[in-house]
Parts: structure tokens; C-alpha cells; sequence
């Protein structure tokens, strides 16, 4: 076990710096310069060059990317090109939005998934069983800005009954009004989530209704569902769990693009700003965020795998 | 059995949870009362960058802060004439360049301390700055020494006559010359302090009781910031906003247009859309192609098809609110047929091809279809090149390399552009070029205007650029709301006279 922890965590501090690298030379390779998005029109290329010089980017790759590097060894993101604002405090502030929306998204697409993908398994027969597929099918199909626009335009538009977006200037301050303003991006990332969720649980399930052992169970006079319960879902849980990990990190970045939709000040807002700004530091912190959360979520997945069957330890320390 | 519980179950889950949320209020975010005890949520696109109009703040924070939160010496007004504001009065010496100003007695900063004229000092100072990003920089360079002979009395030496000094002196916020950090604090002298700042979210403004002037009508307000004109809307549309300072879709008007809780009003920008030659390249350094360009284009019918019954022609690029605006839409109007005959005249009786660079946002793409279209009737050919706006900085706007180009233009008297050959339009008129310079250093406001009337004359005639149309300033507010500025001049929005019943 200590073998592979190590091992793992090398792999992920490995794939993290590689991250970073690939996030600092992508982003450099896209045409435009932050200088132009801070200067007014009618600015003359004397103050254009002043302001490159002022913001550093008149430096060569290496050097930017070693001062960026050095920077974050002792956990400054940098300061933003265009806010002159440190880009940490500035993720953080986000936070208190962006982690309540994933989590609550997340557990509601469980709550939905796992119930309706057994079933569909289970009563594949049934002529529900297949409708419940194709359902969620065409659920991958939908785009979440898509689903979240039509969302508001019943709820929040045509029925009133809960905002169209935004999100209160105090925001947790008060509990309830943040907790409404986030009721329809939730259901949104958690419908999207849910359809791709429910077909791996459906597989998983069929898969384990065919094998040996819960054959074995209902010869020896088990009902389906007590077969299902002592036998089957624990064998279940094994291939859901990575896919679980997978899915948190997908809802991550699948609330990170409904933001925008529903005017909600998190991360995704932050980023989409940015980019159009060439704000490189601040598109760096945000990804790098990002891209640490995924990555930290499928190590601790991993785990959460092996624990749940000791078989895979073995197997990966050999 | 059991499958069937966990479903059940989980149903009601989301039910409850979705019931639970709906309990709240109307999904409204407006405060309660009215009058003067209302706050007023305002909903924009334009979130300042940071709180700083010489750090690259942006254009929100000329919307959000401007007039209400600092003050400069003079103000301009949502109707383009200038009014003192911090100064009581100003004399100005027989050679026009010595400004003496008096500030008004008994103004203070939200901080508590009193206005002196190091403050003003400050404020213009911080424009002027080597680090300064203003884009009002250029025009104070003929500042030479700012003197503060007294508490109550600044004394500015020019190097040369600017009759445009006072009304550039209308964007110089003045500061607390102690101030520290301006970017994420503010402390001016307006009848706003600044309240909180989320960012990516709100900006909040209280009303400041030591307030010099007449005292702000409400109690407060709340900008509302969304990158989505669409959420922007919705939130007009749910009360969770009063009001929308700059409606940029023409496709959401509709939603309102019928709605007797809303109200649009129609006014002036000086946003222009320009169909803009390089005329310095063949076959656009001929007068003649430039006005059979303009001539095949049917303005009018342009606009319509992308504002409807909003906006203006202008015919220049002198939009009303200037104080030399003409109606010049008869010069160069839609006429094809004498389109041809230029075209003829120049020696191009078969037409041409030309490359158009096309910023790849609204309205750009559509109105570039459009040109194409019209141009073809009269044997000219359009290619379409679509680039970001990053792309149209570098290779229009700094190297000039481009044939014709469409671009807006948002600023006030701006005609002043065609004044300088190295500016991206290449437009070289040395008549001009001096009638633009001369008006710079004119006696009095009248002469200026006179000088700057003829210079944009000659522009029309030669048709420098095409001027398209100019946008409308369409602000849509909640019917309970009054006293809001409808022209929103450089993205100024007043908030202190607007009352909520």
C-alpha cells in the first residue's frame, strides 16, 4: 500500500507539473496581447511597449515561465495584467460559490443516476427499462447551457418561482437567497451529470446481474433484489467508483460553464473574463485550480478503489 | 420492492428540495421602499476591472463611479454641455493660457477630510503620470505646471491654448491626494461612497450624508454585472434588476416593447459604426471610389435590419451630442446609379475586388454581409476576412495593414482623429489637418465649433470613412423608475437622480 501511495502521488505531482507546463505554452501560443486589452484606442506603440514592459511580457518564454514557476513554488498566482489584483484572493472569493454548486450538482446526479441506472438494468426486459436508456441517451446529447436556459425560462420566466441568475451581493451572508440562486444551476449540471452517470450504472449492473455468483445466489432461492444487495452491488461499486471520481470532476467543470449562464460570480465567470482579456495569469490560476481538483479527485479515487477491493492493490503492486 | 422505494424516495428528494427554494420571495432582488429610501439595482455588461480610470479600469468604472462616486472640476451632462462641479468659478488669462480655478467651500471626502487644491493637483497629476493608462493622457499634455497658491485656489499654466481643456477636465476625477490604493478603494467627493465590491457580481453604493450638493434621491445602488446579455434580461424580466444602463441585443427589445412595466427610452450614444478605408492603399486613396463605396450603401436600410426603428444615420463622425454636429446624411447618400458613374470616373468601370477585415462580433459579421451584398450591384467585390478583436488591433490599428476594415468608434469628439495622417484611417488632408489644429487653439467655443464644422465637411465630401449608422443608447427600466440618464454619454450613468415609486 505504501508502495503505491508513493507511487501515485509521484505520478500526480508529475502530471501536475506537467499541466502547468503545457496551460503556460498553450496559452502563449494564442495570437493577441493583454497589452492591447488595457490600453485605450488611440494608445501609441511608445505607451503600447511601456505597458508590455510593465507587464512582463516583453520577457522571453523562459524567463516568464521561470518567474511563474518560482512564484508558485511559494503559492503566489501572480498578480492579474488587468485588475493589478492578486489572483489567489481573487479564487478564493469564487469558491464560496463555485465548491457548494459542484457538490450539491454532484450528490443530486448520484441520487438520480444510481436508482434510475439499476433499474434500467434490472428491468431491461421491461419496456421502461429501454425508455429509461434512451432518456439518458439523449440526455448526453444536451448541451448544459442549452438545458440551463430552458430551465430559467420556465422557472424563473414563465413561473416565477425561483431567480433567473445572479447572485446576492452579501452571499452566504444570508442562506437562503444563495441557496435559491443556486437551486437551477444545480439541477442543471446534476441533469447532465446524471445521463452519463445513469449509463454507466446501468452497464455496471448488467454486468454483474449476469455473472456467475448471483446466478449461484438466486439458485440457492435469493429473491433478485437480496441477490442484488449482498452480492451484486458491492461488485458493482468497484468500476463505479472511478467512474464516480471521473464524474466530481467532471461536475467541476461542468459548473464552471453553467456559471456564465446564470450570472453566478464563480470561477467560471472568472475564467471566461479572463480569457477574453488574455489575462494570462489569471487564466493559469484558474486552470491550474481546476486542474488540480481533477486530478487530486482521481488519486483519492484510486484509493477509494483499492480500499474497496484489495484485489486491485495486489494487482497494481506486482 | 426495494428499487422501486429508492426511486420513489430519491424523487422526493428533488421535489422537496426544488418546493423548498420556491418558498422564498418572487425570485425579486430589489429592495424594498421608495422614494428616497429605495435602493436602485442597476443591471450592466460593463463590471469595472478594477476601481481605477487611469490603472485600466474600464469602461464600467466610468459608469459606476463617475459623478457618483468622485467629481472632477467641471461635469459633463447627460445632454453633452459642461457644468462647473468642484469649481465655483474659473477665470482664464487673455492668452488663454493660465486657468485660475476656485473650489467650491465646505467639500469633503467620504473620509472626512476637507477638499483642498493639492487634491485637485493630485488628480490631474495622476492622469498625466508617466505609469498612466488613461486614454484622456494625450489631451492634458498641455498641462505645464499646476500651482496651489492657496487651500481654495489651483492655478493650471498650459503650453498652449486648448480650448478643450475644460471639458477634459470633466473626466480628471478629483482624489484624496492621501489616498493609498485606488484600485480596490475609492474616496472621492461625490454624494455615493463605495459600499462593497464582489466581484463578478456586485458594486454597491451608499449614499454619502456629508454629501456638498444636492443629496442623491435614493438611498443606494447596486450594480449588477453579467457577462450574458441574455441573463441580463432575465433579470429585468424577474425584478431583480431596475434597470438596464445599455441594452446590447435588439432580438430582447421586443420582451419589453410590449410590456406596459417597462419602459424603453431611445437616446443619443456616440457610438458609430464605421466603415472605415485605409486611404493610403489603391483603389482607396481615390476620392472618388470612396464616395461610390458610400454612395452604393443604403444606410438606412442597414440599420433597419439590425436595430429596427433605433439608431441614427449620421453621415460623419460627428454624432449629435457634439456641439459641431451637422445633419450630413444628404453628402454621399444612397445613390448606386452615381455610384457606377464614380466608379466610371476613376477608371474602373468594371469595378473591383477588395479584402474586408471584420471584427467576428456583433454587429460586424451581419453588417459585412450586407456591404457585400449592396456592393456587388454595382460590380464590386467583397472578400470577407472575419478576425477577433486581438487580430484587428495588431495588423489594423498598429501596422495598417489592411484595405477596408469595419470597427466602432465609442467616444465623443472624435472627428479629431482625421486630424492625423499616421492615425489608421490614413486620412491626409493638410487643409484639415491644420482646421483641426487650429481649432484645438481657437479663442472661444464658437470659433472652435465653426473650424471643426468645416473640417468635418470636407471629411464627408471626400468621404474619409463610410459612416454607417449610429448605434441608439436604448437603456430599458422597470416603469416605476424616473430620473435616470437616458444618453449615458461615454458610459457615464448618474445614479443620485433616480426615484423608485
Amino acid at each position: 500500500m505504501i508502495r503505491y501511495l508513493v507511487r501515485r502521488t509521484a505520478i500526480l505531482i508529475g502530471s501536475l507539473f506537467f499541466a502547468a507546463v503545457a496551460l503556460f505554452v498553450l496559452l502563449r501560443l494564442l495570437p493577441g496581447d493583454p497589452a492591447n486589452a488595457l490600453l485605450p484606442v488611440g494608445a501609441t506603440p511608445e505607451q503600447i511597449e511601456a505597458a508590455r514592459r510593465e507587464l512582463g511580457t516583453d520577457a522571453s518564454l523562459p524567463a516568464q515561465f521561470g518567474s511563474w514557476l518560482h512564484d508558485l513554488a511559494t503559492l503566489d498566482l501572480g498578480t492579474s495584467l488587468i485588475s493589478t489584483l492578486p489572483v489567489g484572493p481573487e479564487i478564493t472569493a469564487r469558491l464560496p460559490v463555485t465548491v457548494p454548486l459542484t457538490l450539491a450538482a454532484f450528490v443530486l446526479a448520484v441520487l438520480v443516476a444510481v436508482p434510475v441506472g439499476v433499474l434500467a438494468a434490472a428491468r431491461a426486459d421491461r419496456w421502461y427499462g429501454p425508455v429509461l436508456n434512451a432518456i439518458a441517451q439523449l440526455g448526453i446529447a444536451v448541451p448544459a447551457f442549452w438545458l440551463g436556459l430552458l430551465l430559467v425560462t420556465v422557472f424563473a420566466l414563465r413561473l416565477r418561482v425561483l431567480p433567473a441568475g445572479g447572485f446576492p451581493p452579501d452571499g452566504w451572508g444570508d442562506p437562503g437567497p444563495a441557496a435559491q440562486a443556486l437551486v437551477l444551476p444545480v439541477v442543471t449540471v446534476a441533469l447532465v451529470m446524471s445521463a452519463s452517470l445513469i449509463r454507466y450504472v446501468r452497464t455496471a449492473t448488467l454486468e454483474v446481474l449476469g455473472a456467475d455468483h448471483l446466478r449461484t445466489a438466486r439458485a440457492l432461492g435469493a429473491s433478485p433484489v437480496q441477490a442484488m444487495v449482498r452480492h451484486g452491488l458491492r461488485n458493482a461499486a468497484v468500476p463505479v467508483i472511478s467512474v464516480l471520481a471521473m464524474e466530481l470532476a467532471t461536475t467541476f467543470l461542468g459548473a464552471v460553464v453553467v456559471e456564465s449562464v446564470f450570472a453566478l460570480p464563480g470561477l467560471g465567470g472568472l475564467l471566461v473574463r479572463a480569457i477574453s482579456q488574455h489575462d494570462y495569469p489569471v487564466i493559469q490560476g484558474v486552470m491550474l485550480v481546476s486542474t488540480a481538483t481533477v486530478l487530486v479527485v482521481g488519486f483519492l479515487g484510486d484509493l477509494a478503489q483499492r480500499v474497496a477491493d484489495p484485489r486491485l492493490l495486489r494487482r497494481g503492486a506486482s | 420492492m426495494n428499487v422501486r422505494k429508492l426511486i420513489t424516495a430519491s424523487l422526493a428528494l428533488v421535489t422537496a428540495a426544488g418546493l423548498l427554494a420556491a418558498c422564498g420571495d418572487d425570485g425579486g432582488g430589489s429592495s424594498g421602499g421608495s422614494g428616497g429610501t429605495a435602493t436602485i439595482q442597476v443591471g450592466s455588461q460593463y463590471e469595472p476591472q478594477n476601481l481605477d480610470n487611469t490603472a485600466g479600469g474600464g469602461q464600467g468604472v466610468t459608469e459606476a463611479l463617475n459623478g457618483n462616486v468622485y467629481e472632477g472640476l467641471f461635469k459633463l451632462t447627460d445632454t453633452g454641455t459642461v457644468e462647473p462641479l468642484l469649481a465655483k468659478s474659473n477665470k482664464v488669462s487673455d492668452d488663454g493660457l493660465t486657468y485660475t480655478f476656485t473650489l467650491q467651500p465646505d467639500v469633503k471626502f467620504h473620509s472626512g477630510k476637507a477638499l483642498t487644491s493639492a487634491d485637485v493637483k493630485a488628480g490631474i497629476e495622476r492622469v498625466t503620470a508617466d505609469n498612466s493608462k488613461s486614454s484622456r493622457k494625450s489631451n492634458l499634455e498641455v498641462v505645464k505646471s499646476i500651482a496651489t497658491p492657496d487651500d481654495a485656489t489651483v492655478v493650471v499654466t498650459l503650453s498652449s491654448r486648448s480650448i478643450s481643456f475644460i471639458y477634459n477636465l470633466s473626466y480628471v476625477w478629483i482624489v484624496n491626494s492621501q489616498a493609498k490604493d485606488y484600485t480596490t478603494t475609492a474616496d472621492g467627493t461625490g454624494p455615493y461612497k463605495l459600499g462593497q465590491w464582489k466581484r463578478g457580481s456586485t458594486l454597491t453604493l451608499t449614499k454619502f450624508d456629508g454629501y456638498w450638493g444636492t443629496p442623491a434621491k435614493n438611498a443606494g445602488v447596486v450594480f449588477h454585472y453579467f457577462t450574458d446579455a441574455t441573463a441580463l434580461n432575465n433579470a429585468l424580466l424577474t425584478n431583480a434588476v431596475d434597470v438596464v444602463t445599455s441594452e446590447q441585443s435588439p432580438d430582447a427589445l421586443a420582451q419589453f416593447s410590449n410590456n406596459s412595466s417597462y419602459k424603453i427610452t431611445n437616446g443619443k450614444s456616440t457610438t458609430k459604426l464605421l466603415l472605415a478605408f485605409n486611404d493610403k492603399v489603391a483603389p482607396f486613396d481615390k476620392v472618388e471610389v470612396r464616395q461610390a463605396v458610400s454612395r452604393a450603401i443604403d444606410d438606412k436600410k442597414l440599420l433597419n435590419s439590425i436595430w429596427g426603428d433605433y439608431g441614427t444615420p449620421i453621415g460623419s463622425m460627428v454624432p449629435p451630442t457634439d456641439p459641431w454636429y451637422e445633419d450630413l446624411t444628404t453628402v454621399n447618400a444612397y445613390d448606386p446609379a452615381s455610384a457606377k458613374q464614380l466608379l466610371a470616373r476613376a477608371g474602373l468601370p468594371n469595378g473591383f475586388s477588395f479584402t474586408l477585415d471584420t471584427p467576428n462580433y456583433d454587429p460586424h459579421p451581419t453588417a459585412a454581409t450586407f456591404l457585400k451584398s449592396e456592393l456587388a450591384k454595382v460590380g464590386i467585390t467583397v472578400t470577407i476576412n472575419t478576425i477577433t478583436a486581438d487580430q484587428w488591433y495588431t495588423k489594423v490599428y498598429q501596422k495598417h495593414d489592411f484595405t477596408a476594415t469595419m470597427q466602432e468608434h465609442v467616444n465623443d469628439r472624435d472627428v479629431v482623429f482625421y486630424g492625423n495622417p499616421d492615425f489608421y484611417f490614413g486620412y491626409d488632408n493638410k487643409q484639415v489637418t491644420t482646421e483641426i489644429n487650429q481649432a484645438e487653439q481657437a479663442k472661444t467655443a464658437d470659433g472652435q465649433t465653426a473650424l471643426l464644422k468645416q473640417a468635418n465637411k470636407t471629411i464627408a465630401e471626400q468621404a474619409a470613412s463610410d459612416w454607417l449608422y449610429l448605434y441608439p443608447q436604448i437603456v430599458v427600466a422597470s416603469a416605476k423608475l424616473s430620473g435616470y440618464p437616458v444618453n449615458g454619454l461615454n458610459a457615464q450613468f448618474f445614479a443620485y437622480g433616480i426615484v423608485k415609486s
